[in-house]
């Protein structure tokens, strides 16, 4: 190639910029640098369907293992946690979780006419929408077009992702995707962007042009400012090498620091278990396991597990009975975890489901997810619940 | 001068792809209106059949109509179509876009990249999915009668819509509300009661495995229905041609194409008025662009470098004006993902919403950074999360290998990204008459539409030691602009 990388090279150099270094040495010198009560969410998505009912497992229901005699996971390796449910072998912290009270267990969480489109249900629950109508903003996004009109950085909900997820995209607000802060940091020092957003100034316009220069001049900053403040009380922990172990190390490093972020958020897959599922899930499972107990170590050693509430969702549950390739295919309504130390009731939340009572197949959904959100968003981070969902959902009591 | 030329690209742009290399000696000459005769001209044609299906899949599923139903297939039979399909997917998505770039029929295609749009249709099966993009190139540029017809009667649509299980006194309703509110009237103009009738009108609409049309006459409803207060024992031809009697079906059509075409700020009156004569020509869609290429509004310039452009037409865009090659054509799938627009997988019935939904931080730095990419000066890392719908996630992977799968593909797409290779000469020797002090103004304004560059920026980042790396660099940077993602 003739031609010599000019630009390519300037980002080398920059890596690290001088301006940080006092700031990140004066990191070690004042451990405790956000003040209790600031109150974060943390939602861990599990994607392509996962399965409930061998998550929660409903030890002492002989439907349960007449529907899955090879699925079906046995009493003795359950984790039992109360005289009917046990927990997926392989989640051996949430046992520690349950018994130290500090995990929620909601069962039969789903939405009316419930669609088993992988894609259109996860657009449901990222959404926030019926079933019948297509929204195209994401209920963390509103959160966003409600809280931070004028916020002078877009970053109250971040995603550690390559791209960004429905759920955080507002009508005005969007979140940011990342993965590592350094790399985002790494990409958006190029010094032809850096010039451009320079050269073009604060142009508050409404026009294409105007919109396009503010986002790449936002993630600009947006980038300086994240990758600043993970590098100020970066995590000590050891996490596990995983994706997920990484992500959640990023996730306690912000979480750490005075960042203005409320909400995170990380996915985990595939659930996708049509074939196979006993091993996957256990793959899976292990790794969300152990990523959870570094994770929540490590909030714990900072004093921020009161103020961390971390959940799950997966976009819908499981057929009822195990498929012929030891798997099971798409179905509705599905288990969430909550995970803190500050919750108001803490194990099940309510019944287990009741696998008499299905729909072609599938149980019926007792709790409608819009439920939760509303609780989340009121009680949590104090917004404005019924605004951003369109409507008013009962609030629930367990935080 | 100057005023034609941008005027002839944003004609190019919007009733194509963008301006190529080669039209760039053609945009100076020609006036817009013999611009748009030659685009309908090279339209004209009627287009290849696009078959991407692969011998195996095609033994498989000829195989099994000898047979008889999908419904007794084997699990490991369906789970094989389905993989197969989802490889076929991807050389249907990467030959179609291969037609934006290449085609000489851009009128055709442009067109043909809405109603895939506005006839969003996710679907695994790839005979269906390449049939029923037959249909929308074929009747790209007809009328809208025939190609709702045919849509409506395409197995993709009945499949993905549930219209195979639209039974008498079973109904579902699903695709007699997706052809109200999507594809004529648009929300608001019907009531659940038409709904819940014409859904009775369509039962018995299916297919047979090889897709084709097939009215089941024993799970058809024939009893009276009472739609948009009419009696009668309609079918679904009947319900399709109320519809289309409706003018509200015109005006809601008229409305999307303008917002795709020309402005999503609509010029109401305008609307109205070509809305009106779209109805009057028995829904001709040729007389429609006639009317909107051939006025003088569409040139206003609040009409120009106003519309982000979507993925497809970002990259289709680039691709045109820099002739390249891949060497691993897939990293194109990676990109469209990464930016948001995968062809074939419309993130839901209602379409890509469009506009300012392209944006977001990550979006739009990929966005910018694709140049680059492209040019060989970066690659791109990445790893998306698993989607188990789209190509990229495997839905039935077996356990352990997948996530090898995921990371080995995100790498090869990385060095994917730096396989290209671009056949600089048939560009910079477009500008060969150009005087050097006038070379930067001149690449500027065959590649933007938008907005007020800063010279002496660009000029600081480009490669200044000779002709040939100043105009590379030059139009790669050009093409990192913000202002270049708008048209």
């Amino acid at each position: 190639m003739l031609i010599k990388r000019r630009s390519f090279i300037q980002v080398g150099s920059l890596a690290t910029g001088t301006m940080l270094v006092p700031r990140f040495l004066k990191a070690f010198e004042q451990p405790a640098l956000v003040p209790a009560g600031n109150k974060v969410v943390v939602v861990i998505q599990f994607s392509g369907g996962n399965d409930g009912l061998n998550t929660v497992i409903p030890y002492r229901n002989d439907e349960y293992y007449s529907k899955r005699p090879v699925l079906g996971i046995k009493k003795e390796s359950a984790l039992q946690i109360n005289d009917e449910a046990g927990l997926h072998p392989s989640l051996t912290h949430f046992r520690e979780l349950h018994n130290s009270g500090s995990l929620g267990i909601l069962n039969s969480v789903g939405y009316p006419n419930p669609d088993r489109s992988h894609f259109r249900s996860m657009d449901i629950w990222h959404s926030a929408s019926d079933s019948r109508t297509i929204v195209n903003t994401g209920w963390l996004g509103r959160y966003l077009d409600a809280q931070c009109s004028g916020c002078d950085k877009p970053t109250f909900a971040l995603e550690v992702d390559d791209i960004l997820s429905l759920a955080l995209k507002g009508e005005h607000s969007k979140g940011m995707a990342f993965r590592r802060p350094a790399n985002l940091y790494g990409s958006s020092q190029e010094k032809f962007f850096r010039d451009l957003a320079k050269a073009h100034g604060a142009h508050h316009g409404e026009s294409p042009v105007d919109y396009l220069y503010k986002t790449m001049a936002d993630t600009i900053s947006s980038a300086d400012y994240i990758f600043e403040k993970s590098r100020m009380h970066p995590s000590r922990q050891q996490y596990p090498s995983t994706q997920l172990g990484q992500s959640l190390k990023t996730i306690a490093s912000l979480i750490f620091s005075d960042i203005n972020t409320k909400v995170y958020y990380v996915s985990l897959g595939s659930f996708d278990t049509h074939v196979m599922q006993a091993a996957q899930q256990k793959r899976l499972f292990t790794d969300l396991n152990d990523a959870l107990k570094a994770f929540t170590s490590d909030l714990k050693q900072n004093n921020r597990f009161d103020d961390v509430l971390t959940f799950t969702f997966s976009e819908f549950g499981r057929r009822v009975s195990q498929n012929a390739s030891g798997g099971t295919d798409h179905g509705t309504a599905n288990n969430m975890f909550f995970i803190s130390g500050a919750l108001k009731q803490q194990g099940l939340l309510n019944a287990l489901p009741d696998l008499k009572d299905l729909q072609d197949g599938d149980l019926k959904h007792k709790v409608d997810f819009k439920n939760v959100y509303a609780t989340v968003l009121k009680k949590w981070l104090g917004a404005n619940d019924e605004e951003i969902l369109g409507g008013k959902f009962d609030q629930m009591e367990f935080i | 001068m100057q005023t034609d030329l941008s005027g002839n690209l944003h004609l190019l742009w919007r009733a194509g792809f963008g301006p190529a290399a080669e039209d760039i000696p053609l945009v100076n000459r020609l006036d817009r209106n013999s611009l748009y005769r030659q685009l309908v001209k090279s339209s004209s044609g009627k287009p290849e059949f696009i078959n991407v299906a692969s011998g195996t899949l095609d033994g498989l599923v000829k195989g099994l109509q000898a047979e008889g139903k999908m419904q007794e297939l084997s699990k490991e039979q369906r789970a094989q179509i389905r993989k197969e399909s989802r490889e076929a997917l991807k050389n249907l998505n990467l030959r179609w876009l291969s037609e934006m770039v290449h085609s000489k029929a851009q009128l055709r295609e442009k067109l043909a990249f809405f109603w895939h749009g506005h006839f969003a249709c996710r679907e695994i099966n790839v005979y269906f999915q390449q049939q029923l993009l037959n249909v929308i190139r074929t009747n790209a540029l007809s009328d809208f009668r025939t190609l709702l017809h045919e849509v409506s009667r395409s197995a993709a649509m009945l499949a993905f819509l549930n219209n195979q299980q639209n039974r008498k006194k079973q109904p579902n309703e699903n695709f007699a509300r997706e052809v109200m509110e999507l594809f004529t009237l648009g929300r608001g103009n019907y009531t659940e009661q038409d709904i819940k009738e014409a859904a009775r009108a369509f039962t018995g609409w299916g297919f047979d495995l090889s897709g084709q049309f097939v009215f089941r006459k024993q799970f058809h409803d024939g009893g009276a229905k009472t739609i948009f207060g009419r009696t009668g024992y309609y079918d679904g031809d009947d319900v399709i041609n109320m519809l289309l009697d409706n003018k509200q079906t015109a005006y809601h059509i008229t409305g999307k194409i303008y917002r795709f075409l020309v402005n999503e700020q609509a010029d109401e009156a305008v609307v109205r008025k070509l809305a009106e004569s779209f109805y009057q020509s028995g829904y001709s869609i040729s007389r429609l662009l006639d009317d909107i290429f051939l006025s003088s509004w569409f040139y206003d310039k609040k009409n120009i470098g106003v519309k982000i452009k979507s993925p497809v037409e970002l990259i289709a865009g680039v691709r045109r004006m820099l002739p390249m090659e891949f060497r691993n054509e897939e990293s194109l799938l990676l990109y469209q993902r990464l930016l948001g627009q995968i062809l074939f997988y419309p993130p839901n019935v209602a379409g890509w919403p469009g506009g300012r939904n392209w944006i977001d931080s990550s979006s739009l730095m990929y966005r910018l950074r694709l140049p680059r990419v492209l040019k060989d000066d970066e690659s791109i890392a990445v790893k998306p999360k698993d989607d188990d719908d789209v190509m990229m996630g495997q839905g039935e992977q077996v356990a352990g290998s997948r996530k090898q799968v995921a990371g080995g593909r995100a790498q090869d797409a990385g060095r994917g990204m730096v396989n290209v290779d671009i056949d600089w000469p048939v560009y910079t020797s477009k500008f060969s008459d150009v005087k050097k002090d006038q070379l930067g103004i001149s690449i500027a304004a065959n590649l933007l539409q938008a907005g007020q560059i800063d010279l002496d920026l660009l000029q600081a980042h480009a490669e200044l030691s000779d002709r040939e790396s100043y105009i590379r660099s030059f139009t790669i940077q050009v093409m990192s602009l913000p202002e270049y993602q708008l048209m």
